[in-house]
């Protein structure tokens, strides 16, 4: 089972950006994802940066995975797209329709979780057009996971996310702006201000969500390590970290001493649980409301 | 001399069908019964036995019918789905509306003959996508996401080969749509994989000294005094907290009216303007499809001197969530 590292989901500075990257590469993952996948208005590294970050990771012995964004509008995000379907050294993941167009036919690409697959049928229809593997729809519980496996298309991964504030809208609005009461055309990139997004509570102080931009997310992180053996058995290929400002690192090593049955699984759940934005939640996994949380068994 | 834009009127059951046709729709969309639509309120819907009826009354007064089976199944409701294909198909259905590239590709597999549009949940904000569904399963039209401005709807317009429909009318999804798992977040249960967007069972109302409180499977979405208008508690149209303030922190309830833009819809060469709504009543179908209808028409007879008439602007104001009227994401300026 290998570990992945997601792409940065919030806007850092470009150094800090440069130098957890210079960090990742001592980390024990397997796969790192790169780029920016939320808003194009954020360009504190360019194409270049990036296929440079992307070289140094290579060296390094890391499989590197070039990501797109996931809500394409305009022509120069289209111009982006086709720059990137077109980089010759690094797989794509694709994370909307566009990027699909773009890299259908191609030598093989990543279906991002913001393309609706939740059957094997849409999974082979992207299988035959070229993907190598595919990342889990958040909201899928196991046991339709299961169902799919059992008919999955032959050489296909399948990746599941295990760490990290769950990605849970996109819109053409930005919330970040919105809070401070400015335009999205207006917006002055005040995202910047949060480097580990903006919470929102319900009005009884319930932590709730994170305004990411034009992205929400979970308030809480996911804590999937108490599934490990689980994945394993179902056939997870790949099991991924969304990164955070803090504790990444603390997070890819403790999986990594999961997978490679170092700790075990109950052990790892309740490490990344003092490490990651609380409320925990593996709601999904379960089959209930996202936010819910239910500890490993045997705890 | 642009092509005339088509009205296309929801029906949850088979009296907003008839209101819809009586009252000028060109094209109805339909849904069938069970977790196959994005619409999948109780007693709404129809089934294989009514859809030939349905059918048959709009055909016969010259109205087409669509079938949407916009949610994407999971394999145990794969067969269920198919099913609903293959009655659209036998019923000779006008267009099957779909987002799931599964379902695509067994429509156009089994029946191809049967015309596809792109379901709203297929999330293609772009001609690039757009040209990828049209390319590989044939996609003859496509409705756009609420997200795009008018500019940008253009510049779609003119680069792709499916034709296109846009939201004119209806309850506002400030999130794009196939991408908003809000629901499913609170509840377990979302529009992706039930055809539900915050399900009545999981909805609580609490009366309390501080007034009403509107709860989604325990969570506060909002809480409202005696003289607000309690609105269903929907995730993304709460109040709540972000940076010590208390506000609609997504969005606030409104409709969207693209009354206002029509000719510049027609001029851009929108296809189609479609009003949101199979979950609402046969008046509110009639009053909607009826008022689109003579905008249409006085639009379309001359789009140079179109100017929209205040009973209309009056009546849709009347039946609108939110009672305020906005153009959505429409008249963004350009990026």
């Amino acid at each position: 089972m290998k570990l992945s590292l997601a792409p940065i989901p919030y806007l850092w500075p470009r150094d800090d950006v440069l130098a957890f990257y210079r960090a990742v590469a001592d980390w024990p993952v397997d796969v790192v994802y790169l780029g920016e996948t939320v808003c194009p208005k954020r360009r504190v590294l360019q194409g270049r940066d990036w296929l440079a970050i992307a070289d140094r990771l290579a060296d390094a012995g890391k499989e590197v995975v070039l990501s797109t964004l996931t809500l394409v509008e305009a022509e120069s995000e289209l111009i982006s797209l086709r720059r990137m379907a077109d980089n010759g050294r690094c797989m794509v993941e694709a994370n909307d329709g566009s990027a699909l167009a773009l890299l259908a036919g191609k030598n093989g690409f990543v279906i991002g979780a913001h393309i609706n697959v939740y059957n094997a049928h849409s999974l082979a229809v992207l299988a035959r057009m070229g993907a190598r593997r595919w990342v889990v729809p958040g909201e899928l519980p196991a046991a339709t996971l299961r169902q799919i496996l059992a008919e999955r298309p032959r050489g296909l991964e399948t990746e599941v996310l295990v760490a990290g504030r769950v990605p849970l809208a996109f819109s053409a609005r930005c919330f970040t702006a919105r809070a401070h009461d400015r335009g999205k055309d207006e917006c002055g990139i005040v995202c910047e201000r949060y480097p580990d997004g903006l919470r929102l509570r319900t009005q009884e102080a319930q932590d709730f969500l994170t305004l990411n931009g034009v992205q929400i997310q979970s308030a809480g992180a996911a804590n999937l390590a108490g599934a490990l053996p689980e994945m394993r058995a179902l056939g997870i290929d790949v099991v991924r970290v969304v990164p955070l400002i803090e504790g990444t690192e603390e997070v890819t090593r403790t999986l990594r001493a999961a997978i490679d049955d170092v700790v075990d699984a109950a052990t790892a759940e309740r490490a990344l649980s003092a490490v990651l934005p609380a409320p925990a939640c593996n709601g999904y996994w379960q089959g209930e409301a996202g936010m819910a949380w239910r500890e490993a068994e045997g705890m | 001399m642009k092509q005339a834009i088509e009205l296309v009127c929801p029906a949850g059951a088979m009296p907003a069908l008839r209101a819809a046709v009586d009252h000028g729709a060109d094209a109805v969309y339909v849904g069938l019964r069970g977790p196959t639509n994005a619409r999948n309120f109780p007693g709404l819907n129809f089934d294989a036995h009514t859809l030939p009826a349905a059918i048959d009354y709009a055909h016969r007064r010259g109205t087409r019918l669509f079938v949407a089976l916009n949610t994407y199944p999971s394999p145990e409701q794969w067969t269920a789905c198919t099913a609903v294909i293959d009655a659209a198909a036998a019923c000779a259905a006008d267009a099957l509306i779909v987002a799931d590239m599964g379902l695509m590709g067994y429509a156009c597999e089994r029946h191809p003959d049967l015309p596809l549009h792109l379901s709203v949940q297929g999330s293609a904000t772009s001609y690039e996508a757009l040209n990828f569904y049209h390319e590989h399963f044939g996609i003859r039209r496509a409705v756009l996401p609420r997200v795009l401005s008018l500019a940008q709807v253009r510049h779609v317009i003119e680069q792709a080969r499916p034709e296109i429909e846009v939201f004119g009318f209806g309850s506002l999804c400030v999130m794009v749509e196939g991408r908003c798992t809000l629901s499913s977040w609170a509840t377990g249960q979302s529009p992706n994989s039930c055809g539900v967007c915050s399900p009545a069972h999981a909805v609580r109302w609490e009366e309390g000294a501080d007034g009403r409180r509107a709860r989604l499977n325990g969570v506060l979405i909002d809480r409202f005094g005696a003289a607000d208008k309690a609105g269903y508690p929907v995730v993304c149209k709460g109040r709540y907290e972000v940076n010590g303030q208390t506000i609609y922190a997504l969005e606030e309830p409104t409709s969207l009216s693209t009354l206002d833009i029509l000719p510049e819809l027609l001029n851009t060469g929108v296809r189609a303007l479609k009003v949101e709504g199979r979950q609402r009543s046969p008046a509110y179908v009639a009053q909607v499809t009826r008022v689109l209808r003579a905008a249409l028409d006085a639009l379309h007879a001359d789009p140079q001197r179109f100017a929209v008439r205040p009973e209309w602007s009056r009546e849709l104001g009347r039946v609108a969530e939110g009672q305020t009227h906005t153009l959505g994401a429409l008249h963004r300026s350009w990026q």
